[in-house]
């Protein structure tokens, strides 16, 4: 790697559980401009734009597109999109920078999941010859992993009540989140997990201003560098997979060089509480790691933004001071399938 | 505020997918009650079988039969099953290696409650009565104690093999076009055209969406433009539309309305096709109940000059 890449700014909306009142670039708008304002940068500026998200949620085609009027491509831009969550467009745009293709990359993502029914919205991500006709919901899905990691005693619902409780503890400092204090574990949604276990349904978006080297430093007064980045795929046949483990994060997360260092923060990308048992265990955490001090995905699940929202909160803290080195995590797919890590770290202080 | 609009959108699809030779024995085989796992070159099997080693990326499709019964490796209850769903009344989602198997099947698992249900538990498959050649043949799993059934030594080779399946889909949403858009459908039903200017270029957009793409920012302010406007370009469609009650051909028209930064799309009628031309001044004709104009009709007014309608081209 001849360059080195930092988030420089970060911005996300307030996650709320319906914005009817919003259409898909109205929500996203006050997001681009927010994090523009914070390096001083304009569109004009902007090496490379890059954004995720996904039609299935807006149930229209090429909703990316209208989007993009929140942008300003004219004059004509250089652009991409990930059909994923914005974490993916991140790595996209970081791969551009290592290019020296460009200097700047603006990155959002943005997701609307109150218009439909997330839960049969996302059966529509799985084999489509096996799995996809029996419509095995999101919720079903984590349930059965939650399932194995109990009968493997890895966790209990105790133990899960607990991981929600901590998050949406947590979330009290997070004035964007949408579930925050204290949260019934409420009903069985598919046993064993309760409502308390799932993340909230919401809308929602994120942007990052990306950097190359001493530009970042000119935009950022301590810019969260990008030490490494890697994200992997697992088998998609669920009967395949151990459910209890995640060695796609594992192997991410050594490629990204999250071992060789502890880091003091993690934000894990973890919208099912069993998930973050799966995942601490990948990322070979112990007590000493900060866990998801924004209150994580289960405070707020903006889908296809949940992703870049964990590396743009682990940068955030970074800036602020309050992490030296952090690791980042973003999933996609059912039970883990696939998984990104980013290693972020400051300038010693 | 107004009251936000919001209406019924059903996206629907009978998507049409060709199968794989390792796919088609398997989805023909469970049409004749018969399951296939395939070997993978580790000396696994498969079951549901793949085309491709999921370690190794080999081709493989050295199929072996597998008995209909086995053991739930994990499972979850549902109880409240949902649209589609193999099962309408309450049932445990199950992961099952059926025995000759090296990994486990996602289906349902007909159970009288969660207490009926455990990791490790013993279950059959239940076929369907109709089967085609689908996943859904199995109808779900049931549990079982009786003896391991034995496979019957099928080939895996079919006379009448199952090339495609067709899977549908729907997805039902509640859409909202959002504030700007909100407010354009509100006018039109009073036959009014309201666009957005932006605050940066002045440009009025029409239909507005809240956002000017040039500028990148948030348009608000309202600007009734029309109901008068300038045909800028036009095509001649030749070909009638499925389900379109419009003879051909037709003229199909970009529409400068007055006061409007760009053109809009509609259909140009009451003239000959052959006579419709740039810098024709047209009207919109509403017909009863419609909410929004059915065509554009010449208004007789002089042709507009080409200097006035040359920038929204």
């Amino acid at each position: 790697m001849t360059r080195d890449i930092a988030v420089v700014a970060f911005a996300q909306t307030d996650h709320r559980r319906t914005s009817d009142e919003l259409s898909e670039v109205e929500m996203l708008m006050p997001v681009l401009h927010e994090v523009l304002d914070r390096t001083g940068l304009k569109t004009a500026d902007i090496g490379f734009t890059c954004s995720g998200s996904s039609d299935y949620l807006a149930g229209r085609a090429f909703s990316f597109t209208l989007a993009l009027d929140g942008v300003g491509a004219w004059p004509p831009i250089s652009e991409s999109h990930v059909e994923m969550d914005g974490a993916w467009a991140l790595y996209e745009a970081w791969t551009k920078l290592l290019t020296g293709e460009a200097d700047t990359a603006l990155v959002y993502a943005y997701g609307k999941s109150s218009p439909g029914s997330v839960r049969d919205v996302l059966t529509r991500q799985l084999d489509p010859y096996y799995v996809a006709p029996l419509w095995p919901d999101s919720v079903a899905l984590a349930a059965l992993q939650a399932q194995a990691l109990i009968d493997a005693g890895e966790t209990d619902e105790p133990a899960l009540a607990a991981v929600a409780a901590r998050s949406r503890a947590a979330a009290e400092d997070n004035p964007h989140a949408q579930l925050r204090g204290p949260v019934p574990h409420g009903e069985y949604v598919v046993r064993p997990l309760r409502t308390g276990d799932c993340p909230p349904i919401g809308d929602g978006a994120a942007a990052v201003i990306l950097a190359a080297g001493e530009r970042a430093r000119e935009l950022c007064a301590r810019p969260a560098w990008i030490r490494g980045i890697d994200h992997r795929i697992e088998a998609h046949g669920l009967g395949v997979r151990d459910l209890t483990d995640s060695p796609s994060t594992r192997l991410a997360a050594e490629r990204a060089g999250a071992f060789e260092r502890p880091v003091d923060t993690a934000e894990l990308h973890a919208p099912f509480t069993a998930q973050e048992v799966v995942l601490r265990k990948a990322l070979r955490f112990d007590d000493t790691v900060s866990v998801n001090p924004s209150g994580g995905a289960l405070a707020a699940h903006p889908i296809m933004a949940a992703g870049l929202i964990r590396i743009g909160e682990a940068a955030a803290r970074i800036h602020r001071g309050e992490s030296d080195r952090a690791l980042a995590h973003a999933t996609s797919g059912p039970c883990l399938q696939q998984n990104l890590v980013a290693v972020l770290e400051g300038d010693p202080r | 505020m107004p009251e936000v609009l919001k209406a019924p959108l059903v996206v629907e699809f009978p998507f049409t997918r060709s199968l794989g030779p390792v796919q088609s024995a398997f989805l023909t085989g469970l049409r004749e009650r018969v399951v296939l796992g395939v070997h993978t070159g580790d000396g696994r099997t498969l079951v549901p079988p793949v085309e491709y080693d999921p370690v190794t990326a080999e081709e493989i499709r050295d199929l072996v039969e597998i008995a209909p019964t086995g053991t739930v490796t994990t499972w979850a209850w549902n109880h409240a099953p949902r649209r589609g769903q193999p099962l309408d009344t309450p049932f445990a989602w199950a992961l099952v290696r059926l025995d000759g198997a090296d990994t486990a099947l996602l289906h349902a698992l007909d159970a009288p409650g969660p207490e009926a249900v455990h990791t490790g538990m013993r279950v059959r498959v239940r076929w369907a009565e109709q089967r085609t050649g689908a996943i859904t043949d199995i109808a779900c799993f049931e549990p079982y104690d009786g003896e391991d059934a034995q496979p019957t030594g099928h080939t895996g080779e079919f006379e009448d093999p199952v090339t495609g399946i067709v899977a549908h889909a729907r997805l039902d949403y509640s859409y909202s076009p959002g504030r700007a858009q909100s407010a354009y459908i509100r006018a039109l039903s009073d036959r009014r055209t309201v666009g957005e200017r932006c605050p940066s270029c002045r440009k009025v957009y029409v239909p507005p969406r809240g956002a000017c793409p040039t500028c990148g920012i948030a348009t608000g302010e309202q600007v009734e433009v029309g109901p008068r406007g300038t045909v800028t370009t036009f095509c001649i469609v030749n070909i009638k539309a499925k389900n379109l009650d419009i003879e051909v051909p037709y003229v199909y028209a970009h529409i400068a309305l007055d006061g409007a930064g760009l053109a809009l799309h509609g259909r140009i009628g009451g003239i000959p096709y052959d006579q419709v031309r740039m810098g024709l001044r047209v009207e919109p004709v509403w017909t009863e109940d419609s909410r929004y104009p059915d065509h554009y009709r010449p208004t007789g007014e002089p042709d507009a000059d080409y200097d006035t309608y040359k920038e929204l081209l």
